[in-house]
């Protein structure tokens, strides 16, 4: 049975002749049962596909482009082995999200922007962020709670935020980022900027009203924001299949009018390319566009998850199509990356993530007297 | 000076500031081609258009976090509520991101926007459409809460929260918005936020009464004053920051306190004002604080249940009298 759970690289179409009149609830279900059902054959074929797209995705991109993509996956996944040990060292407290396995989305996402564009994203967000240009050393010593994190250690994992860089955050209440969002590609074109905003959410966030009524919004205004579905399968230890009536999506898009798409996030050009489409879209005609990006944490919820909601056989599919991995093997299949250039940009990234160690374990602990700072912009006046 | 209503004041608080800052817009149901739920945005739209004055769909969770973010990058919304018995579907912007954005980015982010509507008991529309719901957000370090009871008091303080760097939750109370009185039309008349006034002077008894309950409460010291009673009524005007010394100074004079609030009394504002008196001024009290709050039940629809459930004028009268020990 864990072979039949993998979920296809295609979206699974809905069954629209179940939703015709006279069709029993059970007859939809046991439709939609039926066309889940995949042969781990036609699975190894659309592997075969996929890697045969991304190599012909390769060949549509300078080497310094597909270079720097590789080195900041493997910076994320890096740093976020490292982020683990600390944790269970009990350096890192409270919640910690990983991003292992889902490398490929933001990367590729955040690839296609302007600096000057802007990001926002849930609590799984060191990888955004990283990807959004903040320094290593500053994330990891706000996960260490530290004066010199990025947000001067009030925030923790969970809120990481880098005004120099436009990325916004880090929300940790499911699906509250989806409206700030929109507020950001709001101003930004009340005030006729071309810059584009950025949000990522899981498919959890899909069932709460914020994203729908953003959407909404989104698209009656025509506001430049890309909305990325990070679809991984699992809110918590809940299963797409036991919350989603419709699994699909990119699917929702139509019902607010707007453009969407399914991309593989398992292939960080897919991505890329897919979002280039969107913020070209947002840029020149100011209009929305909702991504779904499949993809697959490879780790737990968060790091206190044992993850028995789900089989090791079907991590182990996942991990076949580890993005990491593809990418690099296609890279040296193309001729675009030898072992040496490899092997620098894991000596790069190592140096990167042991710095960001050290800057971490010597920042100093915020002072007792930020507890009361950065409450209020104006605050009240003290003789009062 | 210029006699106005609320309404007027609080129109011409937003088109004043709009002129000033073209980083303002005014975002809610009803706001633009309707002019207002309450009229209180009449005419805006066709001076400012429809780039800076929006009607929004019926989402008050998703206008409120867009203000939110577009806050973020530097505009400075004004989101009303078409009451704030809605903005209970928007707690989560206001509370869980507007309140702790500066705050959790490690003061990267501050959050200019005004958040406001009329709020407090309204006339027979039941519990859903008639409550006073400011403590919930005055609990929150991170937001301002502002209530108004007089037309001046409505316009300065408005330009104040626009003004104002910080999330500012503006309730304008519902049955006000024909009161009138005189109001300064210099374009520059501010009322700081967190500054109470003594709406009238007193030696005998304090009265501390916010928005519907301050002309309630001048009306009982009138009256007391005829019974011998010197009243003092001091209007916080701002519930956070509160103005705790001009409370304490008056308690200080008169020793005896009553608080009058439309509000359930369960961990209300009222209740929050007597702990820090008796934690300041306990010394001073003759007599326990007295709250007179609106009754501990939703709001019914009948009009003579609705009259037990607001505090009215005789209650208030009763209560001074009994913290005086002259019944």
């Amino acid at each position: 049975m864990s072979e039949l759970k993998v979920t296809p690289m295609k979206p699974r179409m809905q069954a629209e002749e179940a939703s015709g009149a006279g069709v029993s609830i059970q007859a939809k279900v046991e439709a939609a049962a039926a066309t889940a059902a995949i042969n781990p054959e036609e699975l190894r074929r659309e592997h075969a596909q996929r890697q045969q797209e991304q190599q012909e995705r390769i060949e549509e991109l300078d080497r310094d482009t597909l270079h720097r993509l590789l080195y900041q996956m493997v910076l994320i996944r890096r740093f976020e082995e490292k982020a683990a040990e600390a944790y269970t060292l009990g350096k890192i407290g409270g919640f910690c999200h990983l991003y292992i396995g889902q490398e490929a989305v933001a990367v590729g996402a955040l690839g296609a922007l302007r600096p000057d564009d802007y990001v926002l994203t849930s609590y799984r967000d060191h990888g955004h962020s990283l990807a959004k240009g903040t320094s290593p050393d500053e994330v990891m010593a706000e996960l260490y709670g530290k004066a010199g994190g990025c947000s001067a250690g009030k925030g923790g994992s969970m809120h990481l935020f880098d005004a120099g860089v436009n990325f916004l955050g880090g929300h940790a209440i499911v699906g509250g980022q989806i409206p700030l969002a929109t507020g950001v590609a709001f101003a930004a074109k009340y005030r006729g900027t071309d810059q584009v905003t950025l949000v990522f959410f899981g498919e959890a966030a899909v069932n709460q009203g914020a994203f729908h009524e953003s959407l909404n919004m989104a698209q009656l205004w025509k506001l430049p924001c890309i909305f990325i579905c990070e679809n991984n399968q699992y809110g918590m230890g809940t299963s797409l299949e036991r919350a989603m009536s419709l699994q699909d999506v990119s699917q929702k898009a139509p019902a607010y009018n707007m453009a969407g798409e399914f991309v593989d996030g398992m292939d960080v050009l897919d991505v890329y390319q897919a979002t280039k489409r969107a913020v070209e879209r947002a840029r020149t005609e100011s209009l929305p566009t909702l991504l779904e990006i499949r993809t697959y944490r490879f780790m737990g919820h968060s790091m206190s998850d044992p993850g028995n909601y789900r089989t090791r056989a079907e991590i182990e599919k996942h991990q076949e199509r580890d993005p990491i991995v593809v990418f690099r093997t296609n890279l040296k299949e193309k001729g675009t990356l030898d072992d040496a250039a490899m092997n620098d940009i894991e000596q790069r990234v190592r140096e990167a993530v042991e710095r960001a160690l050290q800057f971490a374990e010597s920042s100093p602990e915020p002072a007792p007297e930020e507890l009361f700072t950065h409450i209020y912009a104006n605050p009240p006046r003290q003789d009062a | 000076m210029p006699v106005i209503t609320m309404r007027e004041a609080l129109n011409q608080a937003m088109r004043e500031e709009m002129h000033r800052d073209e980083n303002i817009f005014l975002m809610g149901e009803e706001v633009a081609s309707y002019q207002g739920a309450y009229k209180v945005s009449k005419g805006l739209l066709d001076e400012f258009g429809d780039k800076r004055v929006i009607d929004s769909p019926i989402t008050e969770l998703g206008f409120a976090g867009l203000g939110v973010g577009a806050a973020m990058v530097g505009l400075r919304p004004i989101i009303e509520f078409m009451t704030f018995n809605f903005s209970i579907l928007a707690t989560d912007q206001i509370v869980n991101s507007a309140a702790k954005m500066l705050y959790m980015s490690g003061g990267q982010f501050k959050i200019p926007i005004v958040f406001r509507g009329p709020g407090g008991s309204a006339y027979q529309v039941s519990s859903q459409h008639s409550q006073a719901i400011e403590s919930w957000f005055a609990h929150f370090p991170g937001l301002k809460v502002v209530m108004p009871s007089t037309p001046a008091d409505a316009k300065g303080l408005l330009k104040s929260a626009i003004r104002d760097d910080d999330p500012v939750i503006f309730i304008e109370q519902e049955r006000m918005y024909g009161n009138k009185g005189e109001v300064s039309d210099d374009p520059e008349f501010m009322i700081p936020l967190g500054v109470a006034e003594v709406k009238r002077e007193g030696t005998d008894a304090t009265i501390v009464a916010r928005s519907l309950m301050v002309p309630i409460a001048l009306k009982a010291a009138e009256e007391l004053e005829k019974q011998g009673v010197s009243v003092e009524v001091i209007d916080p005007r701002t519930i956070r920051p509160f103005d705790t010394e001009t409370i304490i100074r008056s308690v200080m004079k008169t020793n005896r306190v009553v608080i009058a609030e439309e509000s359930h009394p369960f961990c209300g504002v009222g209740a929050e004002i007597s702990a820090q008196i008796m934690e300041r001024a306990f010394d001073y009290l003759d007599a326990p604080v007295k709250r007179v709050s609106g009754v501990d039940a939703p709001m019914p629809y009948a009009k003579n249940l609705e009259k037990l459930a607001i505090p009215d004028l005789p209650r208030l009268v009763a209560a001074v009298r009994e913290v005086s020990y002259l019944d």
